[in-house]
């Protein structure tokens, strides 16, 4: 098999972004997952990562959060900077970069608390209330940026997963937006989700691009269509081509883009 | 035929059968080709021949063993001599005690009186026969019904289905053993404490302070009145338990903590491995170990303190305890700890927690019924456990919560009493049997509330 990376196609930059990612590479012991990726991603916009299974799109995302130190075995190379600064400098502090850089899992993971205490963990262990009054209002806040307060407003010390799938996924949301991030990465949100809760969670995504970076990983090229503004097309590790979602799902430049938008396989 | 041989004969009659089955289905159908056509595979024709073959011959067998000795007697006693029938009671005891000895050989016949030779005699040529008819019967109700199913045999018979529900019979009936000695358990404990308050008052039992069991044998007997308050032992069991518990919850539950959150894999293979060692030493080496080593130990470290600690101190015998249970609740909140799914454990890195913060919010949230039910399962286990009070934590029933003295326990008064020679409608031996069923009691209790703990989170977390 030819190991060599391929150059993307498109345009990898933005103005003023917010991650810059330049020759990133990713292994799982001897597996190379990701290989020489260099993409910028913009503030207050979309960014929607498709491509087949095992194509590397979720271990991309988990690169920007380090999400990959708690795997035994990988390796991420190459270099990534938020804001300019490099996030794998030993300066970063990995706690740190998870506050600024929010992450939605693709199965809704509410702890085992009541759905106040749920989104009171990051506030909390991030010190971001002085006091009981003011984290109620963090609270009050996520929740109704996250559209669950009316939902849950009056069962607030009710345990979070006695919540449906999608108030748990919005839930989740709303955990992550307490901690004020400034990026939000999203692995398939809503690949658990019935197709009403997927809507709620893609207006949701719509509005948060107002004040945050979103990263989102999918498989459904709609949700990508609906929700983006950029997207990015991943095949077994190679970042094949990135551009305007617009220009990707009417005029994709590349081959494999093409036959996987047009559903020739994936 | 001796039944022992019948059985294994009859054994060997249904195998002969499996094979007569299973080559029958094939003639059937005219050979191994023509397998589709059946309904069911040749095997469970076979299976299905065997089973009707030796399960109503072995139901035979088994139920003439369960009633025998019964029947024969009833029927030796219906003819014995007049003055033999006219005996009382307690004689005629004697008597059938006499004839079974020399039945089954082991006093010879000429050391006995000539009735009780004689019955015997009788006895031995009434089970010769009877073996005789059963061998026939077993034999010609298997033969027979090995026959029929033979030949009954035909394409379309649904064997498969009768098998299955023949073998789910057969695992019922496996579960229901466990049960039903439960139960029997149960009921001899109950029977015997219920004789025990009928001569001690509950009330005397539950609240007296005083345990003194020494009742005399013989009425005669100097120091004939015993002290059955059993509150020093349930104090002695309480104190012991405690600090078994104080050991083990701690101990155990970090090391499950480090194991299953911080250990690298090399260390984690190491250790748990050994720590499960730990769980199968036996509690009679614990004792050795709380007697030789840290009662003496506690003995020393107590005098340069100034302190007087007992040769035999609750401490000792608690502290070894604890050592012993610490694998037990270890490896109970590993797997607890190592359930929780490890998007949970995601979930809080990717809010920026620390390992730490992970733990004591999120993961050890989540186990926390399990540990809980754990904890208490070794609890029930400490108050149950026997072999290293018996050793280690004395006889005397002192009423104390000072750890240093010697206390004893319900479990240790429990294994005194019924050492050595006993008399079974003396307070003192039934008293063993309410002490018992006081411990089943609360070992049951705990178990409930356990398990009640574990399914009430369970139904709010999961």
């Amino acid at each position: 098999m030819n190991d060599a990376p391929k150059t993307t196609i498109g345009t990898i930059t933005v103005a003023e972004p917010v991650f810059s990612c330049r020759n990133v590479d990713v292994y799982y012991g001897d597996k190379h997952a990701i290989k020489n990726v260099n993409i910028d991603i913009g503030r207050k916009q979309v960014l929607a990562m498709i491509g087949p299974s095992g194509c590397g799109k979720s271990t991309f995302l988990r690169c920007l959060n380090r999400m990959n130190d708690t795997i035994v075995g990988a390796r991420v190379e190459g270099n990534i900077t938020l804001d300019g600064q490099d996030i794998h400098d030993k300066q970063q502090d990995v706690v740190q970069l998870r506050a600024r850089v929010g992450m939605v899992f693709q199965k809704p993971n509410p702890f085992p608390k009541s759905i106040y205490e749920n989104v009171a963990y990051g506030p909390r262990i991030h010190g971001l209330a002085a006091n009981r009054g003011e984290l109620d209002e963090i609270v009050n806040q996520s929740l109704r940026r996250a559209g669950l307060w009316e939902e849950v407003k009056d069962r607030l010390n009710q345990p979070g997963t006695s919540l449906s799938g999608g108030q748990q996924q919005r839930l989740c949301i709303a955990r992550t937006i307490a901690v004020n991030p400034e990026v939000i990465l999203m692995d398939e949100p809503c690949s658990a989700l019935d197709p009403i809760a997927t809507a709620r969670i893609e207006d949701l995504i719509d509005e948060l691009r107002e004040s945050y970076a979103i990263c989102i990983v999918t498989h459904s090229m709609q949700q990508a269509a609906r929700v983006s503004q950029r997207t990015a097309y991943f095949h077994l590790g190679d970042l094949v081509e990135v551009g305007d979602t617009n220009l990707i799902f009417t005029n994709p430049q590349a081959k494999l883009t093409e036959d996987y938008i047009t559903g020739r396989f994936g | 035929m001796t039944p022992s041989i019948l059985i294994i004969s009859l054994l060997l009659l249904s195998f002969i059968a499996y094979q007569l089955g299973k080559a029958r289905s094939l003639t059937v159908v005219g050979g191994a080709r023509g397998i589709r056509n059946l309904h069911s595979l040749p095997g469970h024709y076979g299976l299905l021949t065997a089973l009707w073959c030796g399960l109503p011959a072995l139901l035979v067998v088994l139920v003439w063993l369960a009633v025998q000795d019964q029947v024969l007697i009833a029927l030796i006693s219906a003819q014995l001599p007049p003055e033999v029938r006219s005996l009382g009671s307690d004689q005629f005891v004697l008597f059938l005690n006499d004839l079974r000895n020399v039945v089954a050989g082991n006093i010879p016949a000429s050391q006995v009186s000539p009735a009780t030779a004689a019955a015997a005699a009788e006895y031995l040529r009434l089970q010769g026969v009877a073996r005789l008819a059963l061998t026939a019967l077993a034999f010609a109700l298997g033969i027979v019904a090995m026959l029929v199913v033979r030949g009954r045999i035909r394409a379309d018979l649904r064997a498969r289905n009768s098998v299955e529900r023949v073998l789910e019979g057969l695992l019922f009936l496996c579960s229901l053993v466990a049960v039903l000695t439960t139960i029997g358990i149960i009921l001899s404990v109950v029977f015997e404490a219920t004789r025990f308050f009928g001569i001690v008052p509950a009330q005397e039992f539950l609240f007296g302070t005083k345990w003194s069991p020494q009742m005399a044998i013989r009425a005669d007997q100097v120091g004939s009145s015993g002290a059955f308050g059993a509150v020093p032992l349930f104090a002695g069991t309480l104190l012991i338990s405690a600090i078994a518990m104080l050991v083990a919850v701690p101990i155990g539950l970090f090391s499950a903590i480090y194991l299953a959150e911080y250990a690298p894999s090399k260390v984690r293979s190491v250790v748990k491995p050994l720590l499960e060692v730990l769980a199968g030493v036996p509690t009679v080496v614990y004792g050795f170990f709380a007697v030789t080593t840290v009662g003496p130990l506690l003995r020393t470290a107590g005098e340069s303190m100034g302190l007087s600690v007992a040769g035999e101190s609750a401490l000792a015998a608690g502290l070894v305890m604890g050592i012993m249970i610490i694998p037990f609740v270890s490896s109970l909140a590993d797997d607890m700890i190592t359930a929780v799914p490890q998007s949970l454990r995601d979930g809080a890195y990717a809010l920026g927690a620390t390992r730490s913060e992970t733990i004591k919010q999120v993961v050890l949230r989540a186990a926390l019924p399990g540990i809980v039910g754990g904890v208490l399962l070794a609890i029930s286990r400490a108050i149950g456990e026997t072999m290293i009070v018996v050793m280690a934590a004395g006889l005397a029933a002192n009423l104390t919560a000072n750890p240093l003295e010697a206390v004893t326990t319900v479990t240790v008064q429990i294994v005194t009493l019924l050492v050595g020679d006993q008399e079974f409608d003396s307070p003192k031996t039934l008293a063993a049997f309410a002490l018992g069923l006081v411990l089943f009691i609360v070992t049951l209790v705990l178990n409930v509330i356990a398990l009640y703990v574990v399914r009430k989170y369970r139904e709010q977390y999961e």
